[in-house]
């Protein structure tokens, strides 16, 4: 318990860390309170499909009606990034809950039993790292078709392996450790001494890695939506927002930034979405690497 | 003896994980019918309209290992199919666009190494102090940004407000004719390279112009990475005793940072080489599509967007052998600077 006052007490110290967590927060918020920051319109068919008001091209600024302006095909940028809160924290927690199960179940199972069933899963995870990670996502998604799904499914595929070895690292070095001998010379089962024994001190270095990814993640997820394999029109993605500005970017002569808010605003939320948990992250290596600790 | 060993066991290797990448390659086209998969054999404009022959002659039908056995085949005689996005096969697509992205990495790589190191050193030097913190700030803040939209926001600056400036695209219409004339010869087809092997100063003006903002774009995040790196690997090698020592001889602090302490900071640095090609090649994927950049990752995303299956799988097969490549190579680099590995048995 000590330990977690202890890391409670870093991380609240830093400045840095404060200010990632003061950030999370903030999305926590926005995320739970999205009907009531921006309220779906009634008979709206999905509240995750950003409301359109119109068919036109062009870019509309900020007004009274639409305070952060509407991006092309007149979709309300302030809807899609409150909305997109959720979406993004879906795609986090879906990807990488599945990513360590997976990571779990395969780790332990190789760390554990050694022998041929490791050689199997490392090879296996090998063929997976042997891929550039984007360029294995996008291959996935353009395969099973283009749709938030996919990207979820393509993500998991591409981020499990280093889960699996981590946690068989960690595995190995918990399994030589005198209480697991005497779980077993107890006569515990191998399920048991893996769930009781061996995970519960296995597993930290591996949840802390998943806070870490998550700022990964969110921005692979958005680079793909970027790239036109995320979500349909029109879902509340920051990613797909950021390519509606594409072809905004230059405004007529004399008013160049004429479309600013149609390119600034989704990138700001991804920007502080991922900062957030990138600052988070790197408090927890300090805090739990100590090597570096000790200077 | 044992390096020869090493060296022999880690091509070995080779064989499982390169034949498990091709089988998964494989695998995944098992989510289209047989007619979309057709395409992964045709070589000619010819062929593409004679699909069902094509079903035919492949056994496009039979069990999946036959397949397999088939179309690995095709792929050993440098058949990977045909990209219906630029009408040519997908091998003369990949050694079509292939310059333009190793132009990018090329420029890129030492740029991202040196920045990274220079300031990664300054701040373990001086751990706590201002540079550190800003270092700090600018690496998180780097690797936060996100790589499409940072390109969209130099383009505003740099192409929409001081119009034209920098622009998108490999080359200015006028240089384009330049470059495709008689008298240009296109040795390498890197138009830097190909302009200063022609003493062709205009033409290499004009690609570097357009090189800036991609280079910029897809260093920002990665030498954010290097730096962190270099800075705690740096603050590991400065704890050594062998620093105190010749601190203790009166030595010059700038020696003892980079000499005796950088040297053997830098270890860790090449180990990531492998992961910088790997981050380089996605980088390049957007990088290059923002900026109309006409290179793989622009020729792999197009394919991607209308589902040219034979583009993707081939551009990935490419880059993933590339990628297993590499890490060979640097893992051997690594045995030669830090004997320890070799003597450890090394492999994960």
């Amino acid at each position: 318990m000590s330990d977690w006052k202890f890391m409670a007490r870093q991380l609240v110290k830093n400045p840095l860390s404060l200010a990632g967590l003061v950030i999370i927060a903030i999305f926590i918020i926005i995320a739970i309170f999205a009907p009531l920051i921006a309220p779906t319109p009634e008979g709206h068919r999905s509240p995750y499909m950003i409301p359109r008001d119109g068919y036109s091209a062009t870019p509309q600024p900020p007004s009274e009606e639409h305070i952060f302006g509407t991006t092309q095909g007149q979709y309300d940028i302030f809807y899609g990034v409150i909305w997109g809160t959720r979406s993004a924290f879906r795609v986090a927690l879906v990807v990488m809950s599945i990513t360590v199960l997976i990571g779990i179940v395969l780790g332990s199972l190789a760390g554990y039993f050694g022998g041929v069933i490791d050689e199997v899963i490392m090879r296996v995870t090998d063929i997976f790292l042997a891929f550039p990670a984007l360029i294995l996502a996008m291959a996935i998604v353009s395969a099973i078709g283009p749709s938030l799904k996919s990207v979820m499914i393509a993500l998991t595929v591409v981020w499990w392996p280093s889960y699996a070895r981590l946690i068989r690292g960690d595995i190995l070095q918990v399994r030589e450790e005198d209480y697991v001998e005497a779980a077993r010379g107890l006569g515990a089962s191998s399920a048991r001494v893996i769930v009781r024994h061996v995970l519960p001190n296995a597993i930290y270095p591996s949840l802390i890695m998943a806070s870490l990814d998550i700022g990964a993640v969110v921005l692979s997820a958005a680079a793909l939506s970027f790239l036109g394999l995320g979500a349909p029109e029109g879902y509340c993605d920051w990613g797909q927002m950021t390519e509606f500005a594409r072809n905004w970017m230059v405004g007529p002569p004399g008013d160049p930034f004429k479309y600013w808010y149609a390119v600034i605003t989704p990138g700001v939320f991804i920007l502080f979405f991922v900062l957030g948990w990138n600052l988070l992250g790197d408090a927890f290596r300090d805090i739990f690497d100590p090597r570096l600790a000790r200077r | 003896m044992e390096f020869r060993a090493y060296i022999i066991r880690r091509l070995l290797l080779l064989i499982p994980v390169l034949f498990g990448v091709t089988l998964f390659i494989f695998g995944i086209t098992m989510f289209f019918s047989p007619g979309q998969r057709a395409t992964l054999y045709v070589s000619s404009p010819q062929q593409m309209r004679d699909l069902p022959g094509i079903i035919e002659q492949y056994g496009l039908d039979r069990p999946f290992f036959v397949q397999y056995a088939t179309w690995i085949g095709q792929v050993f005689r440098g058949n990977l199919g045909w990209s219906t996005v630029v009408s040519m096969p997908v091998a003369k697509a990949i050694l079509h666009y292939l310059p333009a992205t190793l132009e990018l990495a090329l420029v890129a790589t030492p740029l991202i190494i040196l920045i990274g190191i220079f300031f990664g050193t300054k701040a373990a030097a001086q751990k706590d102090k201002p540079v550190d913190h800003a270092t700090r700030v600018m690496a998180i803040l780097g690797w936060s940004l996100p790589t499409f939209w940072l390109g969209l926001l130099l383009m505003m600056v740099f192409y929409g407000y001081f119009r034209g400036f920098l622009p998108p695209g490999r080359l200015s219409v006028q240089m384009e004719v330049v470059v495709n004339s008689v008298d240009f010869i296109r040795y390498t087809r890197i138009n830097t390279l190909d302009a200063i092997l022609n003493l062709n100063g205009p033409v290499l003006l004009d690609a570097l112009r357009h090189l800036i903002l991609p280079v910029i774009t897809i260093s920002t995040v990665n030498v954010a990475f290097i730096m962190r790196l270099m800075r705690s690997s740096m603050l590991e090698s400065l704890g050594k005793g062998y620093i105190l020592t010749a601190r203790a001889k009166g030595l010059d602090e700038r020696i003892v940072v980079n000499k005796h302490a950088r040297r053997n900071a830098l270890i860790p640095v090449i180990t990531v080489s492998g992961y910088l090609f790997a981050a380089l090649a996605g980088g390049a994927v957007i990088t290059e599509t923002i900026f109309s950049f006409k290179g793989m990752g622009w020729w792999a995303s197009q394919s991607a967007l209308r589902l040219d299956i034979p583009s993707v799988l081939g551009f990935a097969l490419f880059m993933a052998v590339l990628f297993v490549l590499v890490n060979l190579v640097v893992d051997i680099l690594y045995t030669r600077v830090d004997p320890r590995v070799r003597l450890g048995g090394g492999v994960q």
